[in-house]
């Protein structure tokens, strides 16, 4: 037989289930159905995927079946990812993932949470002193829609409302949702346009500042200051906090962007991305505490000092989670 | 390895990815025109489940009487908060590192180093969207409030930066691929086909050493793929070109149909060509010498 002269077929013949079976147990694996899988299966795969790695450097030494090497570089590509991109379980990777890889990557951050947060600070002080010195500049530092009545033509009483009474905002959970999607997305902002050479991220955490000393300083004006000290800080530590990490993480990326060091740029910004969005993660978590303290915990504790000791507790809690050193590294 | 490319795919898309085993895989990285269509696709998506979620929430909202109102509220605000921020991501970290728009183009995601795609790479990758898409979209939808053309103008050319941005490096990476480490890459599932060279018709036909000399691989890879897509009068052209090349005169082959003269003849070059190869000889093309 004439047909049967030909070598790359013959090759194929032989191998072909070996193809079929590896193409078959990829399927399972890529729609997730991996509880459909038996032991067998699972420890065939890669040594299927070697097998099918060996016709394929065969296959472009001896055949010129363009459609089978094709194939065959097509089941090898699915292969590969299936055996090398597997990753740990879900449970131990969130396990490391809270018990060092979290917090390292924080503490690697931190001289851009220290500049992150003392733009904040700036900003909360110039406009503390501002506002003190004249009113006039409230209007500048908080938007209007945010104020919502808490201006300085607002009366005291008014103001202490704000403070003590029930938000107008309706139930608290809806409250609690609205607060933490929208500073989760300011944050995921503040994160990305880090990446603009750190110039809007810089302006971010000045705005953010701005804003609360503005309104310090308005309620510092009317004696109610203690008062609005424990019903900002209540949440305001941990999403503070948190925006804070986010601006760091924008930092952390502008910065090697525009100064990657000796190292390639290329490679340096890998390496600054994946450590800034370790930080990133963990910034949702913290702001999602933030919005359930501000959403329930404001609403239902109406005194400031157990306000005051919640806020301290936050505090206390988060930076020992992050700076309290390790034994081990 | 070191064996020549035979992929007809443009060398410059061609990256190198050399598997532990020393196999180079040959990635292809996907193009614009897909990274494009896969995210509108995607946008499509997200857009249509947004609304049916809407619609299912007011339904139920109204089934209730309004009783259920602040719970329905707070879930679809979180809702609508996971689909914007973490449709890409959930899809991406799944075993196939592809949304659906990506899997109905055949493309995945994948470490740039060769390596497990990692949580922390995703979730900066799709991060950046924030960046790249939906800032500048609500710079536009703010500029209707008319505040300042100049607003709209820098949100436009913002904009037209990060959406171009692929175009402008080799790997075409946007923002978000180039702070992840990652990339895009071709990954189709396709079938095996059949060997041509085991199909029955075109039997007991020989062709001479220098009719079979006549080509070479681009050639048969060319009559390779004409034989799979069986297109009539490309058969024709194409057998009628063969036999004037090789000096074979249709009057000879009458017996055979245009089909089973090309199967006959692939059959024929593939095994000449083959051999040739076992031999160490790689015939590129016609112009190369046999």
């Amino acid at each position: 037989m004439a047909a049967l002269a030909l070598k790359s077929r013959r090759f194929r013949m032989e191998r072909e289930a070996d193809w079929k079976r590896l193409e078959a147990l990829l399927d399972h694996y890529e729609r997730g159905r991996r509880s459909a899988m038996s032991d067998d299966d699972v420890i065939a795969i890669p040594v299927l995927y070697r097998a099918v790695l060996s016709s394929l450097s065969m296959a472009r030494a001896i055949s010129l079946d363009r459609s089978l090497i094709d194939y065959l570089e097509s089941l090898s590509t699915r292969a590969y990812f299936c055996v090398y991109g597997t990753r740990a379980t879900i449970a131990e990777r969130v396990a490391a993932f809270f018990s060092e890889e979290w917090p390292g990557a924080v503490r690697s951050l931190w001289p851009e949470t220290l500049a992150a947060g003392a733009l904040a600070f700036i900003g909360a002080a110039a406009a503390f002193v501002l506002t003190v010195h004249s009113p006039d500049w409230f209007s500048a530092f908080v938007p209007y829609g945010l104020a919502e009545g808490r201006t300085p033509d607002a009366s005291t009483k008014d103001l202490h409302d704000t403070l003590f009474g029930h938000d107008a905002h309706g139930g608290l959970s809806v409250l609690a949702s609205f607060l933490f999607t929208h500073n989760a997305q300011i944050a995921i902002l503040a994160f990305a346009l880090g990446f603009a050479c750190c110039l809007p991220t810089a302006f971010l955490m000045l705005s953010n500042g701005f804003m609360l000393g503005a309104f310090l300083a308005l309620f510092v004006g009317r004696g109610l200051g203690v008062d609005f000290g424990g019903w900002v800080f209540i949440h305001g530590v941990t999403e503070l906090f948190a925006v804070t990490l986010a601006g760091a993480a924008g930092f952390h990326i502008g910065w090697t962007l525009a100064f990657p060091g000796s190292r390639d740029r290329l490679v340096a910004l890998t390496e600054a991305g994946r450590q800034a969005a370790r930080v990133m993660i963990g910034c949702l978590l913290m702001l999602a505490v933030a919005g359930v303290l501000e959403g329930f915990a404001r609403q239902l504790i109406e005194n400031t000092a157990l306000r005051y000791i919640i806020a301290v507790t936050t505090g206390v809690a988060w930076s020992a989670y992050f700076y309290w050193p390790r034994g081990r590294r | 390895m070191s064996t020549p490319s035979m992929t007809t795919t443009t060398p410059e898309r061609l990256r190198e990815l050399v598997t532990p085993e020393g196999v180079d895989l040959r990635l292809v990285l996907a193009e614009a025109s897909e990274r494009a269509g896969a995210f509108l696709l995607d946008a499509v998506f997200i857009a249509l489940s947004l609304i049916v979620f809407t619609l299912l929430t007011i339904l139920a909202g109204v089934l209730t009487k309004l009783k259920t109102a602040e719970a329905l509220a707070a879930i679809w605000l979180l809702v609508s908060f996971v689909l914007r921020n973490f449709y890409f991501m959930a899809f991406e970290l799944g075993p196939r590192a592809a949304t659906p728009g990506k899997r109905i183009l055949g493309i995945r995601v994948a470490a740039r180093n060769g390596k497990a795609l990692t949580a922390e790479a995703v979730f900066a990758r799709n991060a950046m969207r924030e960046l790249e898409v939906f800032l500048p979209l609500s710079f536009l939808v703010a500029s209707r409030n008319s505040i300042d053309a100049w607003i709209s103008i820098a949100g436009i050319v913002w904009c037209a930066i990060f959406v171009f941005f692929p175009l402008f490096n080799r790997d075409r990476l946007r923002a978000g691929d180039l702070i992840a480490g990652t990339w895009v890459v071709r990954a189709p599932r396709r079938l095996l086909d059949v060997d041509l060279s085991s199909a029955a018709e075109g039997q007991g036909f020989v062709f001479t050493r220098e009719q079979l000399d006549a080509y070479g691989i681009k050639e048969l890879t060319v009559l390779e793929d004409v034989l799979r897509v069986r297109d009539a009068p490309t058969i024709a052209a194409v057998a009628d070109r063969i036999r004037a090349k090789i000096g074979i005169k249709t009057g000879i082959t009458t017996g055979l149909s245009d089909v089973a003269f090309l199967l006959a003849y692939y059959k024929a070059l593939r095994g000449h060509l083959e051999q040739r190869l076992l031999f160490g000889r790689r015939r590129k093309d016609k112009f190369d010498k046999p």
